[in-house]
């Protein structure tokens, strides 16, 4: 039988591996948004979960907010991104250091 | 009880509605300009007097809540932006890149953040939060096709989406173990305590908000943020933003954790001295003075968090008048390093103000003004918000904080003063260009409010600031 423990846990294992996404990955700025969109659906498994083990529809609810505004989010980081790429002809994460100290 | 509901949030449709009107008339203009940006100005001015004017309560199943408190955020949020707003149109219209979402995307922060400082639930928490951080993302990549512009953008927005996802993920685990988003009702469920799994929840969203407010060890994309956005917009990305997470802060805390103050206390009050000692110790590496006053930033949120860890209705309070004095200290400094400009470059570096008092002794008086309050030096409006902060830990019996604070704001010294002995004492490598209008008025007008003027503003503020922290009575 699968019960919440089993949810929570996949979705903690996804999380973390989208927080390593982000700080372990040294080349390309893709692959960061990728990493942002796994942090919010392991937070969407947890909400609909918790919906499901509470017999609440809030947490449903909540994840269809977090699903509208990962996709606004990536919209805007895209954007960025381009200007970023005019800029600089590359999207190499070490690449973005202009600015340090 | 739609029509209860939508009277509450009159100032938020008000900036709504503003902001999609001015949206469509932009697109169709192709063009920004004075009036439009007038125009956005006063829809903010609009948006403060119907926050003052409008009703109290709650509203939207508890989502949304109108108090005191979110009132004072709302207007000093507004006030802000627009003053943002006035500095930004000459800048950018200098460098030929005045456009018209500029103001588009600071009435949507603000809408953001007066979302942020009425949230009564986790869901419109993550809405305000979202909403106002999308569009400083794109405040700071503005000047497109600058390649500093672009790269703050872009660090802003991976560590601004990673804080998020941080907070998101304590709201999901709150939600679950105390089985509501609202915070009313999670306060029942920490009444005596909180469990394991909230508190595990409650440390991810207080480290997603420290992020937006930029507390060590959270602060790394500050300094580059600061250095590469637009200078207007950095004085409104270090004034209005940190006010109204602080203000969510305190709320969730008090409102939502109140229960469980012993528990986040210890973590409030760790970020709280490690951001005043990492301000006041990298700062003095520092040669770009954007990238000085991000770290003095980060300071002074470390004060703020010192009266929100203090607790209680005096430590709210304590935060709310030093986030408002600090505020117009950050305005006053950015409209000086908006003001100035040699040779069609931005002064910038701490080099560059070499001299500036034998050549705009205005200006310079002014900075130096901002300077000293920051610092917290009598009888400037600075050292008033430092009195605050610091009564309210030793009446909470954190005196051995505020020491360790004081210490850090003695280190922070360095950097003011050789600021001003720069700008006093060194010779000018060039004449320095007549500064606009709009800036100069804003920086001298701020600078006198650091001294005389906001002496008496404190007689008034204090009253004020006291019935907004009482909301959580």
């Amino acid at each position: 039988m699968i019960g919440l423990t089993h949810y929570l846990t996949v979705a903690a294992i996804l999380f973390t591996i989208g927080v390593f996404g982000i700080f372990v990955n040294r080349k390309n700025v893709i692959v960061i948004l990728m990493s942002i969109e796994l942090i919010l659906l392991a937070v969407n498994i947890n909400l609909v979960a918790f919906s499901a083990f509470l017999h609440d529809v809030v947490g449903q609810i909540f994840a269809m907010f977090v699903l509208t505004v990962a996709a606004a989010e990536a919209a805007v980081g895209l954007a960025i991104l381009v200007t970023f790429f005019r800029n600089r002809g590359d999207i190499a994460v070490d690449d973005a250091s202009v600015m340090k100290g | 009880m739609t029509h209860a509901n939508l009277s509450l949030v009159g100032p938020e449709i008000i900036l709504a509605g503003s902001a999609l009107i001015l949206l469509v008339v932009g697109a169709f203009r192709g063009k920004g300009g004075v009036v439009f940006n007038g125009l956005s100005v006063l829809a903010l001015l609009a948006a403060a007097v119907a926050a003052v004017v409008g009703p109290q309560g709650r509203g939207f199943a508890g989502g949304v809540i109108v108090d005191d408190l979110s009132t004072f955020a709302k207007v000093a949020i507004y006030l802000a932006s627009a003053v943002s707003l006035v500095l930004a149109d000459r800048w950018l219209a200098r460098r030929g890149d005045s456009k018209f979402e500029l103001p588009v995307l600071v009435i949507l922060a603000a809408l953001g953040m007066g979302v942020m400082v009425s949230a009564g639930d986790l869901i419109s928490l993550y809405i305000g939060v979202e909403l106002h951080s999308l569009a400083l993302y794109v405040l700071a990549a503005f000047r497109r096709d600058d390649a500093k512009s672009s790269e703050a953008g872009l660090k802003y927005f991976v560590l601004g989406a990673l804080s998020s996802g941080l907070l998101l993920y304590g709201a999901s685990l709150i939600y679950g173990f105390a089985g509501s988003t609202q915070f009313d009702v999670i306060a029942g469920a920490v009444n005596d305590g909180a469990g394991q799994g909230i508190l595990f929840g409650l440390v991810f969203l207080i480290c997603g908000l420290a992020f937006k407010v930029s507390a060590a060890p959270f602060h790394m994309w500050t300094p580059d943020v600061y250095e590469g956005a637009p200078t207007p917009m950095v004085g409104f990305f270090a004034a209005a933003p940190k006010l109204a997470a602080m203000v969510l802060l305190a709320r969730v805390l008090q409102e939502g954790f109140g229960g469980a103050v012993a528990q986040w206390q210890q973590v409030v009050l760790a970020i709280a001295l490690l951001s005043v000692f990492v301000g006041a110790f990298a700062g003095l590496a520092q040669k770009n003075l954007k990238r000085l006053w991000a770290y003095s930033s980060i300071a002074n949120i470390g004060y703020a968090l010192v009266g929100l860890a203090a607790g209680g209705e005096a430590g709210v309070q304590a935060m709310l008048m030093f986030m408002v004095l600090y505020m117009v200290d950050v305005t006053g400094f950015f409209a000086c390093l908006t003001a100035l400009q040699r040779d069609g470059r931005s002064m910038e570096t701490i080099d560059d103000m070499a001299g500036l008092f034998k050549e705009k002794p205005g200006l310079a008086l002014a900075m130096t003004a901002f300077s000293l309050s920051a610092l917290g030096l009598p009888p400037l409006s600075g050292f008033f918000a430092k009195f605050y902060v610091f009564k309210a830990a030793i009446d909470a019996g954190l005196a051995w904080a505020a020491i360790l604070a004081l210490v850090g704001s003695v280190v922070a010294a360095f950097y003011y003063l050789r600021l001003i002995k720069v700008m006093w004492f060194d010779a000018a490598p060039g004449a320095v260009e007549a500064p606009a209008f709009s800036a100069r008025t804003i920086a001298i007008g701020a600078a006198l409010f650091s001294f005389p003027v906001g002496l008496v503003a404190l007689v008034w503020l204090d009253p004020v600031s006291r019935a907004a922290a009482a909301a959580f009575g």
